[in-house]
């Protein structure tokens, strides 16, 4: 297995006011293609900013991050925009669908920023929606279907353009059990069938046995411990 | 383009908000293709082909002022003056002092110099054997429910008869139509000149102006000189210009037409704006977590500062288009409503232009400040609702 994201002695640093906060220290991790990682760890011990960082949403204060070979850490907004939307999904914890579109015209949004036609478009994100169990649903808007739907169509979103990287952060930590045992079944598909590379932010130990490792952050600082 | 359902679905998310703000913004663009079309008929007032061929001369110092009817032979001499025929303003009211009547007492030949006001020969020939009878434009008759041999009473607001009294009362004889359409020839009275002179012991062989037709339009300019050099150094010196020059001073005498139409527009414009940017500023402030996650899909800082912007302009658009396309709607009975001081308020191309560029550039204006800010949001404290 090769790596995939190498993350080396990257710290985070936040201005709050006057005073400097460095939330993560010094972290190294590796993580390999077609893992599947569960982070978890005390609130406010870092897990969103790390998540954050992997998924270049914003950069490190030092260190550095690669991700399949490419430094991204260095990369400028517009650059790391363009990075964003060929390698990486995103998954959070309120879905964050556009209530004014279908379930279908969700899915298709990423897809406006690659060179497809909209037939191709319709197509793909079809495709995706019935990978998630929703082909049925394509018509309904976020407010006709209920939290896990919601989900599952943010799901389809997230892996619409065909990324190497799903960032999960509190994927169910809104949802019941039931939706939330849909859910983390289909990332471990998405894991296990589709070849995705996942990592989980989660306070759920349930949700932590989906994954093949568990990571523990605490102030910042990274615990490793294997499980199942 | 095929990011327009993104910008239309964003636009309509709160439903009752963006209509009623899409209301105020058909109405003030209403007002300005109203406003805008007044504007452009007073500048085309006087506009026409025969009207080229037309000289006024009117008192140099003031419209009011009168001048003496031995001036009639010698304009008739300057050479290159095809004819001259001359009027008074008479004024008139038709029952109610708010029914203004536009009504001039009128030289015989007057008719002669106006072409494009259409009458039949018996009509005229009724006209001319009757000094008690009066022409009435069409619209006029109609609006009225006037009948030839009718007697019409109209009340004349400066001029009493020889009893004091300022109810004149006519004849009506026949019926004036004017061949472009012209809702102001078409709702004018006109009576004998000598019939107003005779009649009333405040005019004592005065002419309020007089109006000539020239053999050359290209001669117009010497001519008129010629005209004016007739009076010159006495105490009733002329003023000559061309029928179009003539109307838009005595519309300018009244009121800047320009001036009170940017003024209103510009206070309308003013409300327009705060009110629609204040929206559009909640409306982007609503959906900063929305944006956030389009940025996280790789939407770039200049894509989402586009879809905000194309989302403002796109307001105003719609607003202005329907705004206007109401005014042509209303244009079409407008010419009557007015009596016929408003005429073709139709929105010409150049108010459609006009339009269109204010709808767009008002929706740069608001969707500017709110645009950046969606183009500055920082993705992680967006998300974290900070
Ligand atoms: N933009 C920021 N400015 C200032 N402080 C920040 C910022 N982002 C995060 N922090 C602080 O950094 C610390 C770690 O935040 P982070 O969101 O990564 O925690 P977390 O592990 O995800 O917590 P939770 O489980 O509650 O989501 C917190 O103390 C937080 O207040
Ligand atoms: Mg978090």
């Amino acid at each position: 297995m090769s790596t995939l994201v190498e993350i080396r002695d990257v710290s985070k640093t936040y201005a709050r006011g006057k005073q400097k906060v460095e939330v993560l220290h010094h972290v190294n991790l590796d993580i390999q293609q077609g893992d599947f990682l569960a982070l978890m760890g005390p609130s406010g011990s870092g897990k969103t900013t790390l998540l954050n960082l992997i998924g270049g949403l914003d950069s490190p204060s030092g260190g550095s991050i690669s991700v399949g070979g490419q430094r991204i850490d260095t990369l400028g907004g517009g650059a790391l925009a363009k990075w964003r939307a060929a390698n990486v999904g995103f998954i959070f914890q309120f879905y964050n669908l556009l209530p004014m579109l279908s379930a279908q015209k969700n899915v298709e949004v990423p897809l406006l920023l690659t060179g497809l036609s909209a037939a191709e478009r319709k197509r793909n994100a079809a495709i995706a929606l019935q990978l998630v169990g929703l082909a049925d649903r394509a018509s309904h808007k976020p407010t006709e279907l209920s939290g896990g739907q919601q989900q599952r169509v943010a799901i389809a979103r997230a892996i619409v353009s065909d990324p190497s990287l799903l960032v999960c952060d509190e994927p169910t930590g809104d949802l019941d059990r039931q939706s939330a045992e849909d859910v983390l079944g289909l990332l471990q598909v998405l894991n296990r069938e589709h070849g995705k590379t996942l990592i989980m932010v989660t306070h759920d130990p349930k949700a932590a046995e989906y994954a093949e490792q568990t990571l523990h952050l605490d102030k910042g600082t990274l615990v490793e411990q294997a499980t199942a | 383009m095929k990011y327009l359902h993104l910008i239309w679905a964003a636009l309509f998310r709160r439903k009752t908000r963006t209509i009623l703000t899409l209301l105020s913004i058909i109405m003030a663009f209403l007002l300005f293709g109203l406003l805008d079309a007044v504007r452009v008929s007073f500048e085309d007032a006087g506009k026409s082909a025969n009207g080229a061929e037309r000289l006024q001369t009117g008192a140099r110092l003031s419209f009011i002022q009168t001048l003496p009817k031995s001036l009639e032979p010698k304009i008739a001499a300057v050479s290159g003056v095809k004819d001259v025929a001359y009027a008074n303003w008479f004024g008139g009211a038709y029952q109610d002092p708010h029914n203004q009547v536009f009504t001039f007492a009128v030289s015989d030949n007057y008719l002669d110099v106006y072409p494009e006001v259409l009458v039949t020969p018996e009509d005229r020939k009724a006209f001319n054997e009757d000094l008690n009878g009066i022409l009435a434009g069409e619209m006029l008759i109609k609006k009225y429910g006037w009948k030839i041999g009718d007697t019409i009473p109209l009340q004349s607001q400066i001029f009493p008869n020889q009893e004091g009294s300022k109810n004149w009362s006519f004849k009506l004889v026949g019926v004036m139509k004017s061949k472009d359409g012209d809702a102001f020839q078409e709702g004018m009275v006109l009576l004998h000149w000598k019939k107003f002179d005779e009649t009333t012991p405040y005019n004592q062989g005065e002419v309020g102006w007089y109006i000539s037709r020239v053999k050359d339009v290209n001669q117009a300019d010497r001519i008129a000189r010629d005209i004016d050099a007739l009076s010159a150094n006495s105490d009733h010196e002329t003023k000559t210009q061309t029928e179009e020059a003539a109307t838009r001073n005595w519309i300018k005498q009244m009121a800047d037409i320009g001036l009170i139409v940017t003024s209103i527009m510009g206070a309308v414009f003013f409300t327009l704006v705060l009110l629609t940017g204040n929206t559009m500023m909640q409306a982007v402030r609503e959906r900063t977590s929305e944006l956030a996650v389009l940025k996280t899909m790789g939407f770039s800082d200049n894509k989402v500062l586009a879809l905000v912007l194309g989302e403002s302009v796109l307001l105003l658009l719609l607003g202005g288009v329907i705004g206007l396309a109401l005014v042509s709607a209303i244009g079409m009975v407008l010419p009557t409503m007015s009596g016929g001081m408003i005429n073709n308020t139709h929105v010409g191309i150049s108010s459609w232009a006009l339009g269109i560029a204010l709808a767009s550039g008002i929706g740069v204006l608001i969707g500017a400040l709110p645009a950046l800010r969606a183009m500055r949001l920082n993705i992680v404290d967006a998300l974290a609702g900070r």
